[in-house]
């Protein structure tokens, strides 16, 4: 652990000030004349270049003021709280997450069983990934809000959309994944289908699994976020996300993107350490 | 009266490859009686893994016909009448040793599990690992894991393809005394496929030499050693005298010179 903290730190402090310089010419349009009234020098520059109020790029001092003043100097459960708008965004991140697991792993299923599905389905597998998220967005928003659906499968849906594919790609390969003699195996055995598939295929492609999953979670937010764009929703990150680009306020934008990477982040590591628990009682070599 | 356990007769099988048909088995004729101890031996290609595998409906032939227990090959793999043993392990990694034992009989959905299990790890000398995961374990181990699964629901017939062929000789010999004592008490009809002539005399009351282009059997050897044999028997004469017959057979067959 100690001997992974420097070189992270190191990273780290290099984006910080390469982040603050950046913010010197970024906000110059806004910054000079104030520079030039205070009688310039290097002091004005930097104290004007990285407190602006409404600066072009905030600098991270300012980001962070930004996030401690919405996360938890406000009550968590109004307008104004970034914990409110994270949790409308998460809540349908998670339900589309486990939405596009489940489609992806019966996909896979289906595929690996069906010789003529892995033909017929996987080409549209992947053209939906070809199109962009932001223009199927709008058009698979509206026709899901006609149907009457609550809201949250409206937005979860594209998180789904996203996230689907990974798993799918990644379970077709785990569940492929046992060799010849141990599928040789299960024939001797005369194990149906669905005893070799729970007994085998589904246990062998677990890591498969998980690194799928690593990759859905991440997007599924990304989807969630889109998916609030074209709505004109009023809260959730996508909404902070729109809402602080109508005003010019930057720092808005910036403090919900980096609570919404923060909770991807988690995610991940939640995901992470769900693997590494499952493997260990699957007897992994530790 | 004992019946034929396997019987093939003018059996061939023939693969499609890029480079069109090639002859795998041809013209094969072999009974294996109840509680025979068969080797088939030949170098690389001569198909005596193939023929293993057809007994086993892993392979199909493509003529002649062959049956198992006297119904077809197929038949006899869905009423589960063999226990097979691979060239390597195959073990499940994420499953402990008793229950890769219990794999087959989850599978066949058999009772007195926990009896199976223990009675076969026993047989094979391993009880104490039943919770041990098979990388724990070391390859001899591991193989023998694979027969105690394989002998777990109990079939009149083990099918073993060259399963101690990745292992050193030191844990070979010990095993294949093992393997011995294990078919004296389980009485069992054995078929193994193997490349070693001391281990096809040691273990067999019978030796089949195959040679390969076409896979085919060239001799028939019947091993008149004494049943109860221990690794010095390799010494004797009697012994010895087999072990030539078979080294000339596969001179004979060119196995080695193409």
């Amino acid at each position: 652990m100690k001997r992974n903290l420097l070189p992270i730190l190191t990273v780290t402090l290099a984006i910080i000030v390469m982040w603050y310089l950046a913010c010197i010419p970024m906000n110059a349009v806004l910054t000079t004349p104030k520079i030039a009234a205070a009688g310039g020098g290097l002091a004005n520059t930097l104290a004007y270049s990285w407190n602006e109020v409404r600066p072009v790029l905030p600098s991270p001092h300012q980001v962070a003021r930004e996030i401690w003043n919405t996360v938890f100097a406000v009550a968590p459960w109004t307008i104004k709280s970034l914990v409110y708008h994270l949790w409308i965004t998460l809540s349908s991140t998670l339900v589309g997450f486990i939405m596009g697991g489940l489609l992806g792993i019966l996909l896979a299923i289906s595929i690996v069983h069906t010789a003529s599905l892995e033909k017929s389905l996987m080409p549209w597998v992947i053209a939906s990934q070809t199109i962009p998220i932001l223009a199927i967005a709008p058009m698979l928003i509206v026709v899901l809000g006609k149907t009457g659906l609550p809201d949250i499968f409206t937005k979860a849906s594209i998180s789904t959309y996203l996230c689907f594919f990974p798993v799918t790609i990644g379970m077709v390969k785990g569940l492929r994944s046992p060799d010849v003699m141990q599928q040789d195996l299960m024939r001797t055995y005369n194990a149906n289908a669905a005893q070799t598939l729970w007994k085998l295929r589904l246990p062998a492609s677990l890591p498969f699994l998980f690194a799928s999953l690593k990759v859905s979670v991440a997007i599924a937010l990304t989807g969630a976020i889109v998916a609030e764009l074209p709505t004109g929703a009023v809260a959730g990150i996508g909404a902070r996300l729109l809402n602080g680009s109508y005003y010019g306020n930057t720092l808005q934008i910036w403090a919900a993107l980096f609570v919404a990477a923060f909770a991807a982040a988690m995610m991940v590591w939640l995901l992470s350490e769900l693997e590494k628990q499952s493997l260990k009682r699957m007897g992994a070599k530790p | 009266m004992t019946e034929n356990v396997i019987e093939a007769r003018n059996l061939g099988l023939s693969f499609e490859t890029q480079d069109g048909p090639v002859q795998a088995l041809s013209e094969i004729g072999l009974s294996v009686l109840e509680g025979e101890f068969i080797s088939l031996i030949g170098p690389s290609g001569c198909g005596k893994t193939t023929l293993l595998r057809a007994i086993a409906n892993l392979e199909t032939p493509t003529s002649g016909s062959l049956t198992v227990n006297g119904m077809s090959a197929e038949a006899a793999r869905l009423a589960r009448a063999y226990g097979y043993v691979f060239q390597a392990p195959a073990l499940l990694p994420w499953r402990s040793v008793k229950d890769n034992v219990k794999l087959p009989l989850e599978i066949m959905g058999l009772d007195d599990v926990a009896g199976r299990v223990s009675r076969n790890l026993a047989l094979v000398k391993l009880n104490g690992f039943e919770q041990k995961f098979p990388w724990q374990l070391s390859g001899g181990m591991q193989q023998r894991v694979s027969i105690a699964r394989a002998l777990a629901f109990d079939p009149k017939l083990l099918l073993m393809d060259e399963p101690f062929g990745a292992l050193d000789e030191i844990v070979r010999d010990k095993l294949n005394q093992q393997l011995l004592e294990l078919w004296a008490r389980t009485k069992k009809t054995v078929v193994f496929v193997t490349h070693s002539i001391p281990e096809a005399v040691f273990l067999s009351t019978k030796i089949v030499v195959m040679s390969p282009r076409p896979g085919r059997i060239i001799d028939v050897i019947d091993v008149d050693l004494p049943s109860e044999r221990k690794l010095e028997i390799r010494e004797t004469s009697a012994f010895l005298k087999i072990a030539h017959r078979v080294r000339e057979d596969l001179k004979s067959g060119h196995s080695y010179e193409d």
